[in-house]
């Protein structure tokens, strides 16, 4: 594994960090309160390339690996981690899913729109009865001619009602068997599919999330990624990849949360001296700091294995779990190293502590990444 | 349209500064460096946005040791075309501004551009002396330019107003805040940065006109002052005679 930096990371992270300070930290606590998904911002980030990072240049994307993009959706997850979501959530399902199991055709119906954010991307596996057992799902897709008619729904969608185009994981076959779901590409305004209900949520509230509806939504054969029966392997597979990105966020949440405790601990004085002067307080930052490092060790492991194609779960599901839980606990701490500003909204501790608190249920819950992890160790 | 820009580096605003060699040199270790902000967001995007407008090329140099070449990949990643490095470690302003008219005299420009100053040493100085060495016209802290054929509008802010010159090109022109907007690079231009051609160039300056005799930093901040609200008197004449603020 290469500790190094890569070449362009300096750069990158100048870029979003300027990016960030300038376009989406005076919005934060706008965004959040109001629970306004800003998608005038998502163009933004698409003119610079933010939103097709692992796109390539031929389809009109970055064309960079997945250290770019833990640079990418770490930094901006430091000034909001919902934003970070979304970035997430774009990149790393939709558009990775049809990147990566779509055909030359379909890439370039989609892709060129995806990676420049003319088109928002959301995609839709969990199901109100089914999160953790995806594989359950009881949305079905059934033949007609040279189409698919959809019906049923999908839960806690990312970009659900402004994504212009979703992936979805749906049943073509016989429940319980795994190679009974297969994805299909859904653009926004095709008859019988529509978005539901925005969430009121803890936390991420300026990232959309909503149900998808499906009545009788008649896709075309075209639009299926893949092989029938192919989808939710493609779903797993996808989700691999996936698990870097909320390591990414965790981590971004995490340093977000410890730069500001460092710096309101520097300036808060109590008995005469500065409270980051008291061992109770420095050693919170000390233990925020390690953790931290160890974290972005592990995602960026498990982001080399898969910019070597090599086989991640394991090494993802690990990264995953921990930071999240990194995420969490340095959270907690940041607000408890604030005090009573720490509970209010003036003051920055508070959001991270409801932000990180998705990060060890979404793509998979610390419950679901220990299974995995360990069906890989006792294999 | 042939633009030079002279592009310089300076540490982060949240660097901490020290200096060393008995005070008389800024200590580097560990400081981040950035672009000049004057360079960057005014004289660089200007001269891009002329050259989108008017077609041509843009040209970045920079005086200074290997250690310039992150920041002039930026520059590049903004969208300059090409980079030169003369490889010196110069210690003042005439240095530089020696450095980079020998570099002028054997290529061309219309239009070379500075930031007004650097964020660190707030000389000022480089652009007119890069003027007086090539005999051009020369405006500082240009808030505004455009260029039509062979001359060059400028505006600047004088005290209750505003001043409009007008130079014959080829001139230099140093930016103010105001003439362009930051441009945040994209990832393409990133990419593509690292294929542009960077030239280092040997330095032919040995001669400097200032010795740095000692830095020191300004005063430590005093405490906040608390007045008391009732006591108002005591407000106005803390603000009037100490602050001098009103």
């Amino acid at each position: 594994m290469n500790f190094e930096h890569y070449e362009n990371h300096d750069m990158i992270t100048q870029m979003v960090r300027d990016f960030s300070e300038k376009e989406i930290r005076p919005h934060v606590m706008e965004w959040d309160e109001k629970q306004h998904f800003p998608v005038e911002l998502f163009k933004k980030m698409g003119e610079l390339g933010m939103m097709g990072v692992f796109v390539p240049v031929q389809y009109g994307g970055a064309g960079f690996g997945y250290f770019e993009y833990y640079t990418i959706v770490s930094e901006i997850a430091k000034v909001c981690g919902s934003i970070g979501l979304s970035v997430a959530a774009h990149n790393s399902l939709c558009t990775n899913h049809i990147l990566m199991f779509g055909t030359d055709e379909q890439r370039k119906k989609w892709l060129p729109k995806l990676a420049t954010a003319e088109w928002i991307g959301a995609w839709g596996l969990t199901e109100t009865g089914t999160g953790s057992d995806a594989g359950g799902m009881n949305t079905t897709a059934v033949k007609d001619g040279d189409h698919w008619v959809l019906n049923g729904s999908k839960n806690f969608i990312t970009h659900a009602i402004s994504g212009d185009v979703a992936v979805v994981i749906v049943r073509t076959g016989e429940k319980g068997d795994s190679h009974g779901m297969s994805a299909f590409v859904i653009e926004k305004g095709t008859p019988g599919f529509s978005g539901g209900k925005k969430e009121n949520k803890l936390g991420m509230r300026a990232s959309e999330t909503a149900g998808l509806f499906f009545d009788n939504c008649r896709v075309p054969n075209k639009n299926m990624l893949g092989k029938e029966g192919d989808g939710f392997v493609q779903a797993m597979k996808v989700l691999d990849g996936g698990r870097i990105s909320i390591a990414a966020l965790s981590i971004g949440i995490a340093k977000g949360a410890l730069e500001a405790s460092i710096k309101y601990s520097k300036e808060r004085e109590q008995f005469g001296k500065p409270i980051s002067q008291f061992q109770a307080i420095a050693f919170k930052l000390a233990d925020m700091a390690t953790e931290i490092e160890a974290a972005e060790l592990l995602t960026l492991q498990a982001a080399d294995m898969k910019n070597r194609g090599l086989k991640m779960t394991k090494e993802s599901a690990i990264a995953k779990y921990y930071a999240s839980e990194v995420s969490v606990r340095c959270a907690n701490e940041a607000v408890q190293i604030f005090g009573g500003y720490g509970f209010t909204k003036d003051f920055p501790a508070e959001k991270y502590y409801r932000d990180c608190k998705l990060c060890t249920i979404g793509e998979g819950t610390s419950e679901i990444q220990k299974l995995v992890i360990s069906r890989e160790i006792l294999k | 349209m042939n633009i030079l820009v002279c592009i310089s580096k300076a540490p982060d605003t949240t660097s901490k500064i020290t200096f060393k060699d008995g005070d008389t040199k800024f200590n580097e270790d560990g400081v981040q460096f950035i672009v000049n902000p004057y360079d960057e967001w005014y004289a660089l995007v200007r001269a891009l946005e002329l050259k989108e407008a008017n077609g041509g090329k843009v040209t970045i140099i920079s005086v200074g040791t290997a250690d310039y070449e992150p920041i002039m990949r930026k520059a590049l990643a903004i969208g300059a075309d090409e980079a030169f490095r003369v490889d010196s470690e110069a210690s003042d302003a005439y240095q530089v501004a020696a450095e980079i008219a020998n570099y002028i005299s054997s290529n061309s420009f219309d239009l070379v551009l500075t930031g007004k100053e650097t964020i660190n040493y707030n000389g000022s100085q480089v652009g007119g002396m890069i003027a007086a060495i090539i005999d051009s016209p020369y405006a500082s802290h240009a808030t505004k330019l455009e260029v039509n054929g062979s001359t060059a509008m400028v505006e600047r802010d004088k005290q209750g107003g505003v001043e409009v010159l007008e130079l014959t090109l080829p001139a230099v022109i140093s930016a103010a805040k105001g003439m362009a907007e930051q441009r945040i690079p994209n990832m393409r231009g990133i990419m593509a940065a690292r294929s542009k051609p960077l030239t280092v160039v040997p330095a032919s300056v040995t001669e400097t006109l200032t010795e740095t005799i000692k830095f020191s930093l300004p005063p430590a901040k005093g405490d906040v002052k608390l007045v008391d609200p009732e006591n108002m008197t005591e407000l106005i004449n803390l603000l009037h005679n100490e602050a001098k603020a009103i």
